[in-house]
């Protein structure tokens, strides 16, 4: 059993009037079953409404399973007992950075979690330290969060969850709000995390350009998986993709777009290195002498 | 021309300790029916700007002329002018806050002073122009899903018939076809009504591929002010200031480099396409 499992998931969103009566059920998770391995990078895509969120806070007991079970490190998270213990596994960030800062300044910030769960002074401390450290933020510890950009503050809310030492942390949107250099810091931050301390990260986007190196990716419509693959295997199918109101990154649509009009490029081309190592080829044939191959410019993003 | 600033300065918190100066002789020209993008990283100007040119805002220094006339005039109109210049804020949707979709709509163009029936009729216009039929007139906004509440604020602005709509990042949080949706029903206002439109946007793909002209915002004051192909020529400029180009940006300028002779005025897919397929003589 992977860090998360889950199996035949279902929640239904319930309406009641005044009278307790029910008015109306909605399923926002339809039978999902996933075995998540710890250490791993993945991420959820799905159009608005399509379940992502509903699915997430299932991760943190914020919302608990209508039917079916979520183990988080093997804990059932619908046993009250492990409730605690499964909030510590399981940090989330979400989207808009100013609903989830609280500190006057910043290392008050990131040391509010694991003050409320009982850590000594002393420890928290540390965490606070290692934390800011590891998203790059130790210059800003005594500056007041609202003085930060908004690339900044998500990256101190990460810290704030990372403080909680957590096992696994799953992330709802978190660059929607932000300036492209933001996303490039927090999208950059959290690779780091993943990659260094071997957290387990769960990254949901609408933004197809942060998914190319997940080692993941999960796609949901109507509350169920409809696509699970390496980024390469699930950019490959551009038209099933846009049929769930998503996308692929714009390397991946010139291939596609080109390969459509009978120019011998693979399935799946994902990076601008990709692209340029297919394309070079032909052009030097096509212009001989003039076209140079080796490495191109750098990648703006 | 509908739009005009002239060396506008704005300093927040004035004589305190906090003193910021958010814009800076700013000088620009916003021509009637014109699309234009306004981008700039987070806190280099752009809300701050926007919020001036309908009056929200009064700048500490310049003038903004509004089809020829000062604003900052005495006893110039502020209120008729911000029925001219429509605003919409970033994440409109939580402004929403009637029990339905038609009644959300007519509370502008009933704060404007029109009859409830002229109201009425203005805000089913509205909601026509954003892509929402009279099923959705009876439903609580709170019901719907991101992409339509948005139409649904867009539209309660609409509804006053402004002459300039300026939207700040109208596409933020919402799925790839949302974006599309919503870009795509702008693009039509401005095509079909002649709308002059200003379109703040974090998505330079999106602002290549609609507008005519970029304003580009850094530490409150104007950069650039061309057109998008000749903006995004400097992407390693913008990426000093924190913004980027489009993808496809870095891939015609890959190919040059490798001495490919592509036309570096693309700055989007399908002529990025159109281009290599011609090179290739597919």
């Amino acid at each position: 059993m992977g860090i998360i499992k889950t199996s035949k998931l279902i929640f239904d969103y319930i309406r009641r009037d005044e009278e307790e009566n029910i008015e109306e059920i909605k399923r926002a998770i339809d039978g999902v079953s996933l075995d998540i391995k710890a250490g791993q990078f993945v991420a959820i895509l799905g159009h608005n409404g399509s379940g992502k969120s509903t699915f997430a806070k299932q991760l943190d007991a914020i919302l608990l399973p209508t039917e079916g079970t979520v183990w988080i490190q093997g804990m059932d998270t619908s046993v009250e007992e492990n409730l605690w213990e499964v909030r510590k596994k399981t940090g989330m960030v979400f989207q808009n950075p100013d609903n989830q800062i609280i500190g006057n300044i910043v290392e008050e910030d990131v040391g509010f979690g694991p003050e409320n769960l009982g850590v000594p002074t002393e420890e928290i401390w540390k965490r606070v330290n290692e934390s800011l450290e590891s998203v790059g933020m130790a210059a800003f510890r005594l500056k007041s969060p609202n003085r930060l950009s908004g690339g900044q503050k998500q990256r101190v809310a990460i810290a704030g969850v990372m403080a909680m030492r957590p096992q696994c942390i799953v992330l709802d949107e978190p660059t929607a709000m932000l300036d492209p250099n933001g996303r490039k810091e927090v999208v950059k931050t959290v690779r780091e995390l993943n990659r260094k301390e071997g957290i387990t990260v769960l990254l949901i986007t609408h933004y197809m350009e942060e998914v190319i190196d997940a080692d993941r990716v999960i796609v949901m419509d109507n509350g169920k998986v409809v696509m699970d693959g390496t980024p390469k295997e699930i950019f490959s199918k551009v038209e099933e993709l846009k049929s769930y109101r998503l996308d692929v990154p714009q390397v991946t649509e010139l291939a596609y777009e080109l390969q459509k009009n009978g120019v011998d490029i693979p399935d799946g081309i994902l990076t601008l290195e990709e692209l340029m190592e297919n394309l070079l080829p032909k052009f030097a044939e096509r212009f001989p002498g003039k076209v140079t191959l080796g490495n191109g410019v750098k990648d703006g993003n | 021309m509908a739009i005009k600033a002239e060396h506008l300065n704005y300093v927040y918190g004035l004589g305190t300790a906090f003193e910021q100066c958010a814009l800076k002789d700013v000088n620009l020209e916003i021509n009637d029916g014109e699309f234009v993008g306004l981008i700039g990283h987070t806190g280099s100007g752009k809300s701050t700007l926007i919020q001036h040119l309908n009056g929200l805002m009064k700048a500490t220094d310049g003038a903004i002329y509004y089809n020829g006339r000062n604003i900052y005039d005495a006893g110039y109109n502020l209120r008729a002018l911000r029925s001219k210049v429509g605003l919409v804020f970033q994440y409109p949707e939580h402004q929403l806050f009637e029990i339905n979709v038609f009644t959300d709509v007519c509370f502008g163009p009933k704060n404007q002073g029109l009859s409830r029936q002229d109201a009425e009729k203005r805000a089913r216009e509205a909601l026509t122009m954003v892509g929402l039929d009279e099923s959705f007139y009876a439903r609580s906004p709170f019901e719907l899903s991101g992409g339509q509440k948005r139409r649904v604020a867009i539209a309660g602005v609409l509804a006053m018939k402004p002459e300039v709509l300026i939207l700040d990042e109208p596409t933020a949080g919402l799925d790839p076809r949302g974006r599309d949706e919503i870009l795509d029903q702008i693009a039509q206002l401005h095509k079909e009504r002649n709308m002059t439109i200003i379109l703040v946007s974090h998505s330079m793909e999106d602002i290549a591929r609609y507008v005519d002209r970029i304003l580009v915002m850094n530490h409150g004051e104007k950069v650039f002010d061309d057109t998008p192909k000749e903006v995004f020529k400097h992407y390693k400029e913008l990426e000093a200031i924190g913004l980027a180009a489009p993808k496809i940006t870095y891939v015609v300028h890959s190919l040059r480099d490798h001495g490919v002779p592509v036309d570096d005025n693309i700055t989007t897919v399908e002529e990025a396409r159109d281009e290599i397929l011609r090179l290739l003589e597919k």
